[in-house]
């Protein structure tokens, strides 16, 4: 489990009640008052000071910078965290970020589609995000995600990595010269 | 005099840093009874604390200190602020280091004569030969246990290792084996060996590895004769009437500024820093820094040529099980102007994980093409290139407009790639994908060179001294009792991993400095 996304029952609410104060933002997430969930109701985020709808739309903006299709969205959810986090501190930081949406939104009416997230294609949001490539709002995000994305145990999971050893005794005998197809 | 030493003792020798050349040279010091202050801007860790964990390890050992860069080099866009990986803590960076202990070859040594001139390099002969240092090679090895010396067996192949020896064999490479490693392949010295952990980067919790940090510094302090002063930040080096340095100013560990009065001076902190402080401490009667009467200091900054190739293949390699540089290839390390460039480079075995992975391969990049590459990280091998890049006189460690949190200018790190570094890496990038491609990779990818780990030449030697920083003892040219002992001495960058030549830098010019002592020449 990762750290910012809680597995339901998400405390003091029922799996009903949350999808009752929900509204759908996209085929697998929903949002309500304060916070993100998934669709199935599987996972849920707190939201403290961005809007949810804008939480959801980094959730899809993350996996169409660094897609990988086997990866839940709840990866994604925790990785954009951090955005709500420093918004909750910074007023400026905080609009960069719904400004950032907002431009993306505008982008995607544009080109004829209801939203960003309602943007039925990767190819056709990838072209929206190219646009924005050299913005402060594209940068911080990408940037986050390196971190954000790929330092989490249930991505390395995800990946393959084994990482840490020493408390096994290290790999000398656990496969570090097992390769049998050479 | 035994440790601790008190702050107007002038009798102590101080040594700035603690890693490959500081903490050797502290150590060679006081196992002659020399009394040294050893100041470390950073912390002691031992390998119950190392994280095995990159960016936590990253959090617990880097030098992340403010620093700035310039130039056409892809890290002064990648990473501003991070020209170097390196290590700021007891033991320096031989806490990070992978380990690889080469020699440098006789003729890199004569760099200038082999090579002859080089438009735009500023060349030069070490005033020193691979047969003056061979002694000192010999001491350094038995000191570290290097592997494949002194009778020490070399370490086991990794899956990582086995990939590349397999394409090494097919590409008709004849010089390929798991490398001359400072990594205990059997127990030796008090140390364990090597249990194919891993994160050797990340200091080794085997205590495997080498490190002055559980070897030199314990072993010099042991004599009564060492002191370590922990997260004493260096600010300046002071200098008497008569233009000898006389003491250092840092600030210590509760942020109190502090005078160390000294007999001599050896600074140790690396390419970067050694050039900034000899730069910061400019005076009145040494307006440009001191020791710079050539104008050389902070000049010829040198970063090895670099690279790494990450190769996919259809079955899993899991290459980041055991050691990190597990193995070599040496067969394009000499000199053959036929691949159209001068000097050489060496092929090693490289793991990155799953978070420097994601940083590192290609620093900005984004979409299905990155993705796709970390999705088969379990069938990834890699190596990194290493090879001699060419001195220039304007790629350079200077002041910056920045200052750091005590008030003094950061260094600024300026680095352009001289067409010969750009003909090697393309070559080597070539050879190394071609070593995947001979036992069926199906992508591979050149990656750019990462932040700094070899930062060298920016006190060069020098046989005359208004051509150089410091003569083939690391004394300096201009005063007699400031020495530099790290590889920011280094007249040429040579193809080989630097460590082990600061190591046998630092054991011979203990010895000198004892004789100058006896002699009451400083």
């Amino acid at each position: 489990m990762t750290e910012h996304v809680i597995r339901m029952p998400v405390p003091r609410m029922s799996r009903r009640t949350l999808l009752k104060r929900s509204v759908a933002v996209s085929a697998s997430m929903v949002v309500g008052s304060g916070f993100l969930a998934s669709s199935n109701a599987v996972w849920a985020m707190e939201v403290k000071a961005l809007n949810p709808e804008t939480m959801a739309t980094l959730v899809q903006v993350a996996r169409d910078i660094y897609p990988h299709d086997r990866f839940p969205d709840e990866l994604y959810a925790s990785a954009v965290k951090s955005h709500d986090d420093a918004a909750a501190k910074d007023p400026d930081y905080q609009w960069m970020i719904e400004s950032g949406v907002t431009v993306l939104n505008n982008l995607a009416k544009k080109k004829g589609h209801s939203s960003y997230v309602g943007t039925g294609w990767e190819k056709d949001r990838v072209s929206i995000l190219e646009s924005m490539r050299n913005s402060d709002f594209f940068q911080k995000v990408r940037g986050g995600l390196v971190v954000g994305l790929y330092n989490q145990p249930a991505v390395w999971d995800q990946l393959g990595y084994e990482g840490a050893s020493f408390d096994k005794g290290g790999y000398i005998n656990r496969g570090f010269d097992d390769i049998n197809w050479l | 005099m035994a440790a601790p030493y008190k702050l107007d003792d002038d009798s102590v020798i101080v040594v700035i840093g603690t890693g490959a050349g500081g903490g050797t040279l502290a150590n060679e010091l006081a196992q002659k009874g020399i009394d040294v202050v050893a100041l470390e801007a950073g912390g002691r860790h031992l390998p119950e604390d190392y994280i095995n964990d990159e960016w936590a390890s990253f959090a617990q050992l880097a030098w992340t200190d403010m620093r700035t860069t310039s130039g056409s080099w892809r890290v002064a866009q990648d990473f501003a602020n991070l020209p170097a990986w390196i290590v700021k803590a007891v033991g320096g960076s031989t806490t990070h280091w992978a380990g690889a202990s080469l020699r440098i070859q006789e003729h890199e040594f004569k760099a200038r004569t082999t090579y002859g001139e080089i438009d735009g390099a500023s060349l030069m002969d070490w005033p020193l030969t691979l047969q003056e240092l061979e002694p000192y090679y010999d001491k350094a090895e038995d000191k570290m246990g290097v592997t494949r010396t002194n009778g020490i067996p070399g370490l086991p192949g990794n899956n990582n290792f086995k990939v590349m020896k397999a394409g090494a064999d097919k590409l008709g490479y004849t010089q390929c084996h798991t490398g001359n490693m400072a990594i205990n392949s059997q127990p030796r010295q008090d140390r364990a060996s090597c249990q194919q952990i891993g994160f050797c980067f990340q200091g080794c919790k085997m205590g495997a590895k080498w490190s002055t940090a559980y070897t030199e510094i314990p072993l010099g302090e042991s004599t009564g004769h060492l002191e370590v002063r922990e997260h004493a930040h260096v600010q300046k080096i002071e200098h008497d009437d008569n233009g000898k340095v006389s003491g250092v100013v840092y600030v210590d560990k509760d942020g109190n500024q502090q005078l160390q009065k000294a007999r001599a001076v050896c600074v140790a902190g690396n390419s970067l820093e050694s050039p900034r402080l000899l730069l910061n401490s400019a005076s009145s009667m040494f307006p440009d820094g001191l020791a710079n009467s050539s104008g050389q200091v902070g000049k010829n900054y040198m970063r090895h040529m670099t690279g790494s190739v990450y190769a996919v293949f259809d079955r899993p390699v899991h290459m980041a099980r055991g050691t990190t540089m597990a193995g070599i290839i040496q067969d394009e390390s000499g000199h053959d102007t036929s691949r159209g460039f001068a000097g050489g480079y060496e092929m090693e075995t490289l793991s990155l994980g799953v978070p420097f992975m994601a940083a590192f391969l290609n620093p900005g990049a984004w979409g299905r093409e990155f993705t796709a590459a970390m999705d088969m990280y379990t069938n990834m091998a890699g190596m990194w290139l290493v090879g001699e890049d060419m001195p220039q006189e304007s790629n350079a460690v200077t002041l910056s407009e920045e200052k750091d949190q005590y008030g003094m200018p950061v260094a600024n790190v300026h680095f352009d790639d001289h067409p010969n570094d750009i003909a090697m890496r393309n070559h080597a990038f070539q050879q190394g994908m071609a070593v995947y491609d001979a036992v069926g990779a199906t992508q591979t990818y050149p990656t750019p060179p990462y932040p700094s780990t070899h930062n060298l030449g920016t006190n060069r030697m020098s046989a005359k001294a208004s051509e150089g920083v410091v003569n083939s003892f690391g004394q300096s040219h201009d005063i007699a009792n400031l020495f530099i002992s790290d590889g920011s001495q280094f007249t040429t960058g040579a193809a080989e991993n630097p460590t082990l030549t600061i190591v046998t830098l630092a054991i011979r010019q203990a010895d000198y400095i004892e004789k100058q002592l006896t002699e009451k020449a400083i």
